[in-house]
């Protein structure tokens, strides 16, 4: 009987001591988050839309490794990026925090209510709004990632998001 | 005139698992018969309730996960493990521990890791590896083979039955009156107290080849197994691993040291090699899949037979070798992977 | 197991000698063939209908320069090539045009195509041509290669590659010999076997002007042993032409011998790069068929309008292979060929194993269609297992593929893994679902797979690009923020250095130009 709480008593001890170290060395040694922020960024679809909170896709992929942010912010990425961000981080996929409002609409300038002011071009994240000031403006279909930045600054409400041809 | 659609290809494939079980069942029919013949007819009860506890277990796991049973059933798997599983158990075995053996086999071995197809370890071995840890007693009761001129006990049917439903022997029977080690224990015992390997053979247990019974047991699953072959049911890769990893080491050592060592041929014809080389390794699931890879298993299976067999504390090592290398199985298929055409071999220069 | 090299008594081979290769896996199926080359080609009537798809070939749509209501001859030029990967196409027949509108067509999804439909007059006029034709061996290569380019010959195996386009590519590259396809491995086909008992000359005659072409100096026609006819009167005409550049090659019965990178491995023993072709590998293959639409087209100015085809299976009444002209509706050759059996519940254009099943028989004869199949249904087949990890269908592909591992996932959406484990490479042939005991339809799950990570593959690149174009907006953004704060800085000092006199005098007209 003696014997067999000396093993129990035993395996405890390194137990416990083998729980503390590994808890000293994830607090203490530095991770190389670095890496991690790229693989991270790499899943986000690159929308740039800051529906997540955060200004544009690399500050939420920091935010997710600083462990600031949940995964579930993005609705651009929908559940694909979701599941691909639980999978590479294991952690239990969330549901969305919010639905994504159009799936791969892009958006689209009237042009006959556009009057010229720039305050979607400086809007647009990626640059995708060509115009000039007093000059009609148009939206490059094939560069609009369906963020919906430019829609609130137009003073006229002519921008709506429609889906691409 | 209009026309359903439908994808390519058109033609309808041959093969259909619920046939290939089948035919691994015909294959076990001559050795099912031999068992019977030689240490009577607990084999069939063991057989019929392990049979029962398999497909009520799947049945009521399909149901538990929201499936069809009767699709899981037709398939004939619970009926291959349940004969596999009443193989290794000696012929009174009481009805709890068959059923035990079953239930883990399919509810946890199976159907925890996801059903056919999804399971890491072979289900028979595992149900068998569990009882036999959890019943040392009742899965060492073997009895002496059928041979003519050593003592058989001819325990009639209804004894069996009593034996195999309550557990307790007729009254002028005790355990130790009927039960006998088997070759492979006398064989390790007797090595292992010093005993020469001939001095050992003489044992009223050993047979011309292997032990008593046994061998000829082992010889009509070899008919089952070669049939199997032929009708490209299993593939050769498995089993002659299996032979080759077991018996080259056993032969060097037979070679060594004769007098201290098991014949390669006592190895072959002992215990359930010829069962696993053909039956149990082959199980599709939890083996490898590449050729190669079958080839590397089978071996690794072997070896750890014969090395469990020579040093380990169990006289045989089947079941326990194979559920080692059915944890192996992943990392086989990876390194083993076949070169795609079109793809540059590793070590091609780009 | 190697082909044999068959070489006839009388012509002298001077070819390289190379090590033959071998194929992994494949399928020895049941040919289906000899109930319809029992009989001679039988020739189709021009029917009263032609239906003409404008896009009979891989790459972009023809344009059709006809109007409704033209009146066109047999062999005119009806739609032109667009673009730089495009064939023509030619009326089959003399008529009207009627109309230029969807029909249905045989693709794998999706149903209407638009087509140009000629209603035939019967008389089958056909379009003036040149009185004389030169000898194509006094043709430089890029004048007979356009020549080619303009009877709209294109692959007659199935891929229907423009074939001027193909042989425009191939030139450039390091060519050793030319193969021609005449293995026609799938089972029921049995067009390209009849066509090389029937018009070996034609066959001949185009592998000629195709080595004249390429500049090659060595052609391998490559039939399979189960077509003893064909090779015997190959053997005849090629005794009879006497050109020692030809060689007649066998090789065994096994489906998908007959793929062009199959083909190539078999032949040459070179396996034709991942994503590459066979010019990669010294080599370039064409159909039978092809050769001789081209010798036709070459030699005798008929442009590609009619073609071989087989029809077959236990849903026709009399299969035999017919000639018809392209256009012509699959209803009216069926009609032709007896018409349906009660047993016909599947229609398939092509074979059985690769071949695109059709809803409606108003589909009309194309470049692409080598069999016309009406099989009855196949036994009802259980419902779909799991993967019980056999390893069958490994043994069985072309490519040494893993089928399991790539279904597995394809299951899991791991776009990643199944590009490593080569979904890419799969050429579809469908042996891997034919040996699956689990019944799992591997072929249509990885057609499906493909489109899958082509799709990702897209949207990757998108987000890639949004990126590229975030990242640059930021530096404009600072090296705008970094100019003014520099402009400001130097104007700080510039104002510090001309002392307090001059900061008074501006904040004086400051003050003058508040007040005004």
């Amino acid at each position: 009987m003696g014997s067999m709480w000396t093993a129990i008593f035993t395996i405890a001890v390194i137990a416990l001591i083998a729980g503390l170290a590994l808890s000293f060395a994830s607090r203490t040694l530095p991770a190389d988050s670095g890496i991690l922020v790229d693989q991270v960024n790499e899943l986000l679809p690159q929308t740039q839309c800051a529906q997540c909170g955060y200004a544009g896709c690399r500050p939420y992929a920091q935010a997710i490794v600083d462990g600031d942010a949940d995964i579930n912010l993005c609705p651009p990425g929908g559940d694909d990026t979701l599941r691909r961000l639980a999978s590479l981080l294991g952690k239990e996929p969330l549901p969305l925090a919010e639905q994504p409002a159009h799936v791969g609409a892009v958006a689209v300038i009237n042009e006959a209510l556009c009057i010229g002011c720039t305050h979607c071009r400086s809007a647009c994240p990626v640059d995708a709004i060509v115009g000039a000031h007093q000059l009609m403006h148009t939206i490059i279909e094939t560069e609009c990632t369906g963020c919906e930045l430019c829609i609130a600054p137009c003073p006229v409400d002519c921008i709506s998001m429609r889906s691409p041809s | 005139m209009e026309f359903a659609r439908r994808e390519a290809p058109f033609l309808t494939p041959k093969a259909d698992v619920a046939s290939m079980m089948l035919q691994v069942l015909a294959a076990l029919i001559p050795a099912a018969l031999a068992h019977v013949w030689y240490f009577g007819p607990g084999f069939l009860f063991n057989l019929l309730v392990a049979a029962g506890f398999c497909v009520g277990g799947e049945a009521m796991m399909m149901r538990a996960r929201g499936r069809s049973g009767e699709a899981a059933l037709a398939d004939y798997s619970a009926l291959v493990t349940a004969a596999l599983l009443a193989f290794a158990l000696p012929s009174l075995t009481p009805w709890w521990v068959t059923a035990t053996g079953s239930l883990f086999a399919v509810v946890v071995a199976k159907h925890l890791y996801g059903g056919l197809g999804f399971n890491v370890f072979n289900p028979a071995m595992a149900g068998y590896v569990v009882i036999l840890i959890a019943f040392p007693m009742e899965m060492n009761l073997w009895v002496a083979p059928r041979m003519g001129d050593i003592d058989y006990i001819d325990l009639t049917i209804l004894q069996t039955v009593q034996y195999t439903l309550t557990g307790s022997l007729p009254d002028a029977l005790s355990f130790d009156a009927i039960s006998r080690a088997t070759p492979l224990d006398a064989m390790q015992s007797g090595l292992r107290n010093m005993r020469t390997y001939a001095e050992v053979r003489t044992n009223p247990m050993m047979g011309d080849f292997g032990g008593r019974g046994w061998e000829w047991i082992g010889n009509f699953f070899a008919f089952g197994g070669f049939w199997l072959l032929i009708k490209k049911i299993i593939r050769w890769q498995i089993p002659a691993g299996v032979f080759a990893g077991l018996l080259l080491p056993a032969g060097l050592m037979y070679i060594i040291e004769p007098g201290a060592n098991a014949s390669p041929g006592f190895h072959l014809f002992s215990g359930a090699t010829v069962l696993c080389a053909f039956f149990i390794a082959t199980d599709p699931v939890s083996a490898a899949t590449s050729p190669k890879g079958r080839f590397i298993y089978g071996c690794g299976i072997g070896f750890l037979i014969f090395a469990i067999r020579k040093w380990g504390s169990y006289a045989d090592g089947v079941a326990f070798a194979v559920l080692i290398m059915n944890m192996a199985t992943p990392a086989i298929d990876i390194i083993t992977r076949p070169h795609i055409v079109g793809h540059v071999r590793r070590g091609d220069r780009q | 197991m190697p082909g044999r090299l068959y070489q006839h008594a009388k012509s002298v081979v001077s070819a390289p000698t190379y090590d033959l290769g071998t194929l992994h896996g494949g399928l020895r199926l049941q040919a289906h063939k000899k109930v319809s080359t029992a009989e001679p080609i039988q020739q189709v009537p021009i029917p009263s209908q032609l239906v003409l798809p404008i896009t009979q070939h891989a790459g972009d749509p023809a344009q059709p320069i006809v109007s409704i209501g033209e009146h066109v001859l047999k062999g005119q030029l009806i739609a032109e090539s667009d673009g730089s990967l495009s064939a023509p196409v030619h009326a089959s027949s003399s008529g009207k045009v009627v109309a230029i509108e969807p029909w249905p067509v045989a693709r794998r999804y999706g149903d209407n195509a638009p087509c140009i439909v000629i209603e035939c007059d019967g008389k089958d006029h056909a379009i003036e041509t040149a009185e004389s034709l030169p000898s194509y061996d006094i043709l430089p290569a890029d004048v007979l290669l356009t020549k080619i380019l303009q009877g709209g010959i294109v692959g007659l195996g199935g891929a229907v590659f423009p074939t001027a386009q193909k042989l425009m590519q191939a030139i450039t590259c390091d060519l050793e010999f030319l193969i021609l396809n005449g293995v026609e491995c799938e089972p029921y086909i049995s067009c390209d076997d009849v066509l090389m008992r029937e018009y070996a000359h034609e066959v001949i005659g185009g592998t000629q002007i195709l080595l004249h072409a390429l500049e090659l100096e060595v052609a391998y026609i490559v039939v399979e042993s189960d077509k003893p006819e064909a090779i015997r009167r190959l053997g005849e005409v090629l005794g009879e032409v006497g050109d020692a550049r030809l060689v007649l090659k066998l090789v065994p019965t096994i489906y998908p011998s007959g793929g062009e990178d199959q083909l190539v491995q078999l032949v040459t023993n070179r396996e034709v790069p991942s994503g590459g072709l066979p010019t990669d590998v010294g080599c370039l293959v064409q159909n039978v068929g092809t050769a001789a639409a081209i010798h036709k087209w070459v030699s005798h100015n008929e442009p590609l309008i009619s073609r071989v085809t087989t029809v077959t299976g236990d849903g026709v009444a009399q299969p035999m292979n017919v000639e018809a002209r392209l256009g012509t509706t699959v209803a009216d050759i069926i009609s032709f060929a007896g018409g349906y059996t009660d047993r016909a519940t599947q229609l398939i254009i092509g074979g059985p194993m690769t071949g695109k099943s059709v809803s409606s028989d108003r589909v009309p004869l194309v470049k692409a269609t080598n069999c016309i199949l009406a099989l009855s249904e196949s036994p009802a087949v259980g419902a779909e297992l799991p993967c019980i990890r056999c390893g069958d269908c490994a043994a069985v592909c072309p490519v040494q593929l893993l089928p399991q591992q790539l279904f597995w996932y394809a299951c899991a959406d791991n776009e990643a893994k199944m590009r490593l484990f080569g979904l890419t490479d799969c050429i579809e042939c469908g042996c891997c679902d034919l040996v699956c005991p689990s019944h799992i339809p591997l072929t249509a799950d990885f057609r499906m797979a493909k489109a899958r990570i082509r799709e990702l593959a897209d949207e990757k690149a998108r987000a890639e690009r949004a990126r590229v174009r975030f990242e640059a907006r930021n530096e404009r953004l600072e090296l705008e923020q970094q100019t003014r704060d520099e402009q400001l800085a130097q104007q700080k000092q510039a104002a510090r250095k001309a002392g307090p006199e001059a900061i008074a005098e501006i904040l004086r007209r400051k003050q003058e130009q508040d007040e005004d």
